[in-house]
């Protein structure tokens, strides 16, 4: 049941998940996070944050016990690509997770593997239980006396807020996955209020593509400020839809080209969470200063009304903000109700611009990141489509003149 | 010895905490068993949840009650979750749920009479490039077709005929 | 609950400091420089930007945050601007640890603070002058201050849930909750009970018991702690005031109406008044204004609680230590906190040996009342309509308890709280503030300094150790503690320990030589005596006892429901803090020293009380018959 379209290979394909370990214990702790911080590596949940920087303060941290969590709440809408990972490339993950865990000096590392993919769960502890027969896993790994490092697999239950990592760690606590008021930052008080970190399976994939390849390499690919090739979910109305690899910088006509969505009229570029590209606007590139995504992408046709898709997010996150801080948990539903108020054409213009900036409260005053980037899509599709969303007829009813005027 | 139906849910709770331990972090391994066994956590589950980790029931409560696969309602053997995300939307998921509405009988977040079905939305299930995709239970289905629900249906039906089989062939 | 330090809601974050002791041993004591507004302003590490901005004169708006409640973050009404940051930052929740720069009113900070006010409001139920907490409400302030005049998010058209009316103390009205959490972190941190918790997940997201069952069905032990603490009229207690005041209509009512100490420090509050200011002989002339026939003084079944209670814990320990009885169950504890004694019912019943049988002293009162007082008054105790004023919202349940009835009449008909009679104040047109002072009524209205101080936590512990050790030693009590105050047993500690050692024994006094036939196996006994008040310390108390830990070994042991103990009851005024606490705590003991007879068993109109209806003394029969009690193991486990 699992199958991916692949345009092409991966990269992942080629990489040897052996060698890059090998290759990144052999150097100290220190020199290994500094290759890690020279590739540029930058986090590929979405959120950018250099991989480096990050496990430099988890490693700075002084505590006995340390955590490597690998985030696989693949939740965003129009996000696959790492399901397709896990599936065929687990062990470049899990081997990432140990060089982590030997950077930060970590002993425990736990995959956080979405409800919706339990049936990954079976392949993925064969994987672990291979590389545990293998000694790449468990007491002496690769032969390195003294390295220990193990992963467990723990599964969430149908919530997209636990992909925010803080959120991601009250879950493994046993707790709703509300997340947490930063700083304190997971880095120095994460799992167990222990230094932790936490990266995407992405981003593990590509450690350990680093240290086999080679920093140069890795390097030379993308853009100054967005470094690598970048995994990306293509869904939507093309002809092609699958997993693509990248370099970033890539634009989005060019991958429309690549993925036969030629004809669309706006991408939905990183998800519910991200924004709406018009077609005008195609010339923009994929990278993190640019347009930023954890790799969704959704192509709207011609035919498609774009207020149903705003509708379509707004659902979403109505019912997965996790309903604790007012701008998020009351803004989402607002926001719908304003949607709805645009469906029926009942929808002020002062009301409008009443969202319009309640959208910026959201974006500025929620306490994480979903309920920050709640609005983007919403406020995306208001800017670059304004005027087909104004003035509707509620469908089945006269219009407005044709009963006054007589 | 009679066991009640208490006993049993006891014994498995009792089972998983000793599997997974008793800290606050073995809450959601513990509730994901139960959900698992019962397609349920009920009432008494979640007090002798509680009473198991030295925490509130009401704090299991709140747990179970904050995601979406654990239920506080008796759910079917086969709880069936079709994307509803803009993918999947774009892809027809209405025909599908009208279908599997039609073939039920029954409205998303209901059970049929019989126990055996449930219907539910679920929110983007990572299978945007094949929609429409569902979810029976663990197993995914993709690129579903109205003519496909039915047979999905079947399949869960006979899997559940299959597995008497299996019991009669033992006893014989 | 294994451990109640170790806090298991969630957010974890919403737990204190963030700071590991293991890596920031070395930054203890360091001090750090921020700016807010302008201000510069040096603050200890971890200090919150809302915190240093209080330093600063600088007042940020807050809902969520309370001074008693770890952090959390969450309402987002006090985000500020951090330099550098991308997105505003809630100044409670946000721990200093390095240079900041602050701007606490910019353009940006105002509009996003009066947006997530107008949103609240779009989802809160109900007009403001039918709502209890018109006037002391956090939500009506904030309103206010950022004068909000219209309701571009809406306002609901009906409410969302059904009212909660179910218990006798406490109304839950969730059509108005504002969701800050604050009565979920009361009721698990601070009290341990854990009876109200988030339900559910973004927008459907309320505060419920479990299974949303009605309060009264599910484990409450109606502190009330949860009304103090919300900003809004979501929580409020049940009110009987309409009752009473038909009750004072009804000319063939005799309305009696005993006081409390604790309210008497707290009502000024509902007045105006800073903390600490009692109006004890102002509301007695309040009371009187308002209709009642007879104003009491609860102290004096405070007192009457000394001797029972005192009587009791003797009994226990000359059978334990001296006819070597083992099922004699000690530690002994206090039963006067109804809240507590629910609490105990519920989450260790297998201790309910240990608790005192005495009743509490409200309940002492009223069936004294409809007994004694009813016979020398010559009125028919069915037409006696017998009023409390506590400073409890748990008081209203306990007088409900159906074993309550000794006098063969509902011995307490109406608990009322501060909160209620400053509203018959008010509903009467009394300013109480300036009402002339006059005293009690008799026979009930002489009482002692020991009385007094049961409204304090280390009340009731300091005036048993008064009455016990004047007792047994036949020596002033000032002998041992100069001016009578034994201080090892004040104080707001969550536990609080003290040793005393019997150093000579005197004559078995009148009283209780029935009983005891001298006191010569206590010399030299060390009487171990501690004091827990906030029902998360008893926890702490109860499965240190459970682990044959340390106080397994004690005698006696006071427990108050809630933090401060009766001052800071579920029925005193709101706001509460640890400064208003401890204000109302300093008034309590200036009244005790203002006493001419500081030891209830000197109160003289106790004395009378036993020579003339409690013949048999105390722990007698008739005693036993009136003035004591049993409990109800209720488990934690709801059908």
């Amino acid at each position: 049941m699992i199958a991916a379209n692949f345009t092409g290979t991966l990269t992942f394909a080629s990489v040897s998940a052996d060698a890059g370990l090998e290759r990144a214990l052999q150097k100290s702790r220190p020199d290994l996070i500094a290759d890690v911080s020279a590739s540029g590596l930058k986090g590929r949940g979405g959120a950018g944050f250099p991989t480096g920087v990050k496990w430099n303060l988890a490693a700075a941290a002084r505590s006995d016990v340390k955590y490597v969590i690998c985030n696989a709440d693949e939740g965003e809408p129009g996000t696959f690509k790492d399901r397709v990972i896990l599936s065929d490339h687990a062990d470049l993950v899990f081997a990432g997770m140990t060089i982590a865990g030997y950077a930060i000096g970590a002993t425990k590392g736990i995959l956080y593997l979405r409800g919706e993919y339990a049936y990954l769960r079976a392949h993925l502890e064969r994987v672990l239980a291979t590389r545990r027969e293998r000694h790449l896993l468990g007491e002496v790994i690769h032969g390195k006396a003294g390295l220990r490092f193990d992963i467990q697999i723990r599964l969430g239950s149908g919530a997209y807020v636990c992909g925010e990592e803080t959120a991601l760690i009250e879950s493994l606590e046993g707790h709703r996955g509300e997340p947490r008021n930063r700083p304190p930052f997971p880095v120095d008080t994460g799992l167990e209020r222990r230094p932790s970190v936490v990266n995407n399976v992405e981003t593990f994939a590509w450690v350990t593509s680093i240290f086999d390849r080679g920093v140069d390499w890795f390097k030379a690919i993308g853009t100054g400020r967005s470094v690598g090739p970048k995994i990306l979910s293509v869904s939507g109305d093309c002809a092609r839809p699958g997993v693509y690899e990248v370099p970033f910088g890539t634009t989005l006509a060019a991958l429309l080209e690549e993925v036969g969505g030629q004809d669309a009229r706006a991408v939905q570029v990183g998800g519910a969470s991200g924004i709406c590209v018009p077609a005008g606007e195609f010339h923009r590139a994929i990278a993190f200063e640019d347009v930023a995504t954890g790799g969704s992408i959704i192509v709207f046709g011609e035919h498609r009304d774009l207020l149903h898709v705003a509708r379509n997010f707004l659902e979403f996150f109505v019912e997965e903000s996790c309903g604790q801080c007012t701008p998020c948990r009351e803004g989402t539903a607002q926001l719908l109700e304003g949607v709805e108020l645009l469906e029926r054409g009942a929808c002020s213009t002062a009301h409008l611009a009443q969202l319009t900036s309640l959208c910026q409260t959201m974006r500025l005053a929620s306490k994480c990141g979903l309920g920050q980037s709640a609005p983007n899509a919403f406020l995306s599709i208001m800017q670059h489509f304004h005027d087909e969303l104004m003035g509707r007829r509620p469908e089945g009813t006269l219009p407005p003149a044709a009963s006054v005027g007589r | 010895m009679l066991v009640t139906d208490q006993d049993r849910l006891r014994q498995d709770i009792g089972a998983l905490v000793t599997r997974h331990g008793r800290g606050r972090s073995s809450l959601l391994p513990i509730l994901q068993g139960v959900q698992q066994k019962y397609h349920e956590v009920s009432d008494l589950a979640m007090q002798l949840i509680a009473d198991e980790l030295g925490i509130h029931p009401v704090e299991v409560h709140s747990v179970v009650s904050f995601y979406s696969f654990l239920d506080e309602r008796p759910r079917g053997r086969f709880v069936i979750r079709l994307c509803r995300t803009i993918s999947c939307d774009m892809a027809d998921k209405d025909r599908i749920a009208q279908q599997l509405a039609a073939d039920l009988q029954i409205a998303f977040g209901e059970t049929t009479s019989d126990g055996l079905f449930s219907l539910e939305w679920a929110n983007c299930l990572g299978m945007c490039d094949q929609g429409p995709a569902m979810l029976v239970n663990e197993e995914i289905y993709t690129r579903v077709t109205p003519a496909l629900v039915h047979e999905v249906l079947e399949r869960c039906r006979r899997s559940l005929g299959a597995h008497a089989l299996d019991v009669k062939e033992v006893q014989r | 609950m294994t451990d109640t330090t170790d806090r298991s809601r969630a957010p974890v974050s919403q737990q204190g400091s963030p700071m590991r002791p293991e890596t920031d041993l070395g930054l203890i004591g360091a001090t750090i420089s921020v700016t807010i507004d302008g201000h510069q302003v040096r603050v200890p590490m971890g200090t919150t930007i809302l915190e240093a901005a209080r330093k600063v004169g600088v007042r940020i708006p807050t809902l969520c945050a309370h001074p008693d409640l770890d952090m959390a973050g969450l309402c987002r009404v006090c985000v500020v601007e951090v330099e550098g940051q991308r997105t505003l930052q809630a100044s409670c929740a946000y721990p200093i640890h390095q240079p900041l720069v602050i701007h606490t009113h910019t353009a940006q900070v105002r509009q996003a603070r009066r947006q997530i006010i107008e949103l609240i409001l779009a989802r809160h139920h109900g007009d403001c002058y039918t709502c209890v907490r018109s006037g002391n409400c956090e939500l009506q302030a904030l309103a206010r201050e950022f004068g909000i005049t219209s309701s571009p998010f809406g306002r609901p058209a009906a409410p969302e849930y059904p009212v909660d009316r179910s218990s006798y103390s406490v109304i839950r009205d969730m059509s108005k909750c504002v969701l800050c959490r604050r009565c979920v972190r009361t009721c698990i941190d601070l009290q341990g009970v854990g009876c109200l918790e988030a339900i559910g997940r973004g927008h459907e997201t309320k505060i419920a018991t479990f299974l949303d069952k009605p309060l009264a069905h599910v484990v409450c032990i109606n502190c009330g702690q949860c009304i103090n603490r919300c900003p809004v009229g979501a929580l409020h207690a049940n009110d009987p005031t309409e009752e009473v005041w038909a009750a004072i209509d009804d000319p063939t009512k005799h309305v009696v109406i005993q006081t409390a100490p604790a309210p008497r420090s707290a009502i000024g509050e509902c007045f105006g008044l800073e903390p600490g200011q009692p109006l004890t002989f102002e509301m007695n002339s309040a009371i009187r204004a308002i209709g009642f026939d007879r104003v009491f003084d609860t102290n004096f079944t405070a007192d009457l609680t000394i001797i029972e209670e005192g009587t009791e814990l003797i009994l226990r320990l000359y059978k334990a230590l001296v006819q070597k009885d083992a099922s004699v169950a000690l530690p002994q504890f206090t039963s006067c906190s109804p809240g507590w004694v629910k609490f105990l019912e519920h989450f260790y019943p297998e201790f309910i040996p240990h608790l005192s049988t005495a009743k509490s002293p409200q309940q002492m009162f009223g069936a004294v009342i409809k007994t004694f007082y009813a016979q020398q008054q010559g009125i028919d105790p069915q037409d006696i309509v017998a009023v409390a004023l506590m400073p409890c919202s748990a008081k209203k349940f306990e007088c409900n308890r159906p074993e309550m009835v000794d006098s063969g009449y509902k011995d307490v008909d109406y608990g009322l709280t501060a909160r209620e009679l400053a509203k018959m104040c008010l509903q009467a047109g009394i300013d109480l503030p300036r009402m002339p002072k006059s005293d009690f009524d008799q026979p009930f209205g002489t009482a002692t300094g020991s009385g007094v101080i049961f409204g304090a936590t280390g009340g009731v512990m300091e005036a048993a150790l008064r009455t016990v050790l004047e007792l047994v030693t036949g020596e002033k009590v000032e002998q041992y503690f100069s001016h009578a105050d034994i201080l090892p047993v004040r104080g707001m500690e969550g536990v609080r320990k003290a040793e005393v050692t019997v150093p000579k024994t005197g004559p078995v006094p009148d009283l209780l030589k029935a009983l005891v036939p001298s006191w010569d196996w206590l010399l030299g006994a060390t009487l171990k005596v501690a004091v827990a008040h906030g029902t998360a310390n008893a926890h702490k108390v109860l499965e240190n006892i459970q682990a044959g830990g340390e106080l397994a070994s004690f005698h006696f042991i006071e427990f108050m429901a809630c933090p401060g103990g009766c001052l800071g009851g579920g029925g005193q005024p709101i706001p509460t803090s640890a400064e208003i606490r401890a204000a109302r705590a300093r008034a309590i003991y200036a009244e005790d020293c203002a006493y001419e007879v500081r030891k209830s068993h000197e109160n003289p109109a106790v004395a009378m009380l036993y020579e003339q209806f409690l013949t048999d003394g105390p722990c007698g029969h008739k005693s036993h018959e009136l003035l004591h009690t049993h409990y109800t193991p209720r488990g934690k486990f709801i059908g």
